[in-house]
């Protein structure tokens, strides 16, 4: 029988930082299928964003699999992760970092390899701002700003796009408006989503909420 | 270098900048000091085409920024100046090599080593100190060797050594590269070839 292997698969995950004696996370065991929004919700200090950076392969676990799409983060080499975290994954923060001196379109396009302009247009017209994307980052407004960090992480058409409190900075309404993007996203790109969020209304959109507490996944 | 006459700025209800005129020659380091709310951030924001005057005339590198057109001035953005910000504005999920490379893939590596984090090259923003962060900002900077660099409070977010450092490098790239930086550190502004004191929107 072929095993049918979920698309992002942690098993026994452990991280911890040097100068603190407390692992951040402590065995955590998680399976998401493709094409799914899942809520990652929990308590400050609980593992999420960790989490969140040893799936984008911005640092390593220190023992336990990480698997995305079949390949393992935590055995993989320094090449395959670069490829990995430049091609097949899209990172959204709280903070929309975006550079001051460039407008919409030239912030889409510093991480996009060729054919620069014609892929960020597309990317910005996917998250709404077609007609803003020659304005600085601080003609938009935040909600504005943050779409403009989702088109940069999904210009590359990634299969993954993680969001660590991508609504945090924003009012109510933007911040409503942000999550139906995601969830919009993942219906026309077929994207997987993983968000990290503190609000409950918001996760309770998503199509699954996992809940860490203290270094594990609790439900 | 530059050349600004009678530059005025309002910005919602206040009056910003209400005529500032001063000449900045080519190269070396200029310090802007003052008080907060003196206008200094808004007048580099003007310089670095950020933002436009209201009126008076503003001449940068030959580019008069008050007539330009909007795609003269991204131009000008992209090719003449560098911009540093106090808060270093890094990708968090670029290399520090990376990151400099949205600049100039070709050049992101000498660069690094220009400003002494060669070895660094491969470490994520949050895996370097602000110092660290600061140094790779100001390679991406001048990665596409601008004619200016406009630094605003870029050692605001450092503790005192790391500033030194940042304050260091910037006073040796301004042989090669006109520097003009926004401060609120006395002791730094002292070091620096000229001194432009702001007060409530002018020059004092």
């Amino acid at each position: 029988m072929i095993q049918d292997r979920a698309y992002l698969d942690l098993r026994d995950v452990t991280k911890s930082f040097r100068g603190s004696d407390r692992p951040v996370l402590r065995g955590v065991d998680l399976s998401i299928p493709r094409g799914e929004l899942t809520a990652l919700v929990g308590p400050s200090g609980s593992g999420k964003s960790t989490l969140l950076a040893l799936l984008g392969a911005l640092d390593r676990a220190d023992s336990g699999v990480v698997s995305v799409d079949g390949l393992d983060l935590t055995t993989a080499n320094r090449g395959a992760l670069a490829r990995y975290r430049q091609e097949a994954v899209g990172f959204v923060f709280q903070t929309f970092n975006l550079l001051r001196s460039l407008t919409a379109v030239e912030n889409v396009e510093v991480t996009i390899p060729e054919d620069r302009r014609a892929r960020a247009l597309a990317a910005l017209a996917q998250v709404g701002l077609a007609d803003h994307v020659h304005k600085l980052p601080h003609e938009l407004s935040g909600g504005q700003q943050q779409r403009v960090a989702i088109a940069r992480a999904i210009a590359r058409r990634p299969a993954l796009l993680l969001a660590d409190e991508p609504t945090g900075s924003l009012d109510r309404e933007a911040g409503a408006s942000v999550l139906a993007l995601f969830l919009a996203l993942r219906k026309e790109l077929g994207l997987t989503c993983v968000l990290v969020t503190h609000d409950a209304s918001l996760a309770a959109k998503a199509d699954r909420i996992v809940t860490m507490a203290d270094g594990r996944v609790a439900s | 270098m530059i050349h600004a006459k009678g530059v005025t700025k309002r910005l919602g209800n206040a009056q910003v900048l209400r005529g500032v005129t001063v000449d900045i020659p080519q190269g070396g380091l200029t310090a802007i000091v003052g008080p907060s709310g003196c206008g200094k951030t808004t007048f580099l924001s003007l310089l670095a085409g950020l933002d436009r005057a209201d009126a008076g005339e503003l001449v940068v590198d030959g580019i008069d920024l008050v007539k330009a057109s909007e795609a003269e001035i991204t131009a000008y953005r992209r090719d003449r100046i560098g911009v540093v910000l106090q808060f270093f504005h890094l990708l968090p999920t670029l290399t520090a090599l990376e990151n400099v490379a949205i600049a100039s893939p070709e050049r992101a590596a000498a660069w690094l080593a220009r400003v002494g984090l060669a070895d660094a090259a491969d470490r994520f923003p949050a895996q370097l100190s602000g110092g660290m962060q600061q140094r790779v900002a100001i390679a991406r900077a001048i990665a596409r060797t601008p004619a200016l660099l406009f630094a605003d409070e870029p050692t605001g977010a450092l503790d005192q050594e790391s500033g030194r450092v940042v304050f260091a490098l910037l006073k040796e790239l301004s042989r090669t590269v006109t520097c003009v930086m926004v401060t609120h550190d006395p002791a730094l502004a002292a070091e620096a070839d000229r001194i432009i004191h702001f007060a409530d929107g002018a020059i004092a």
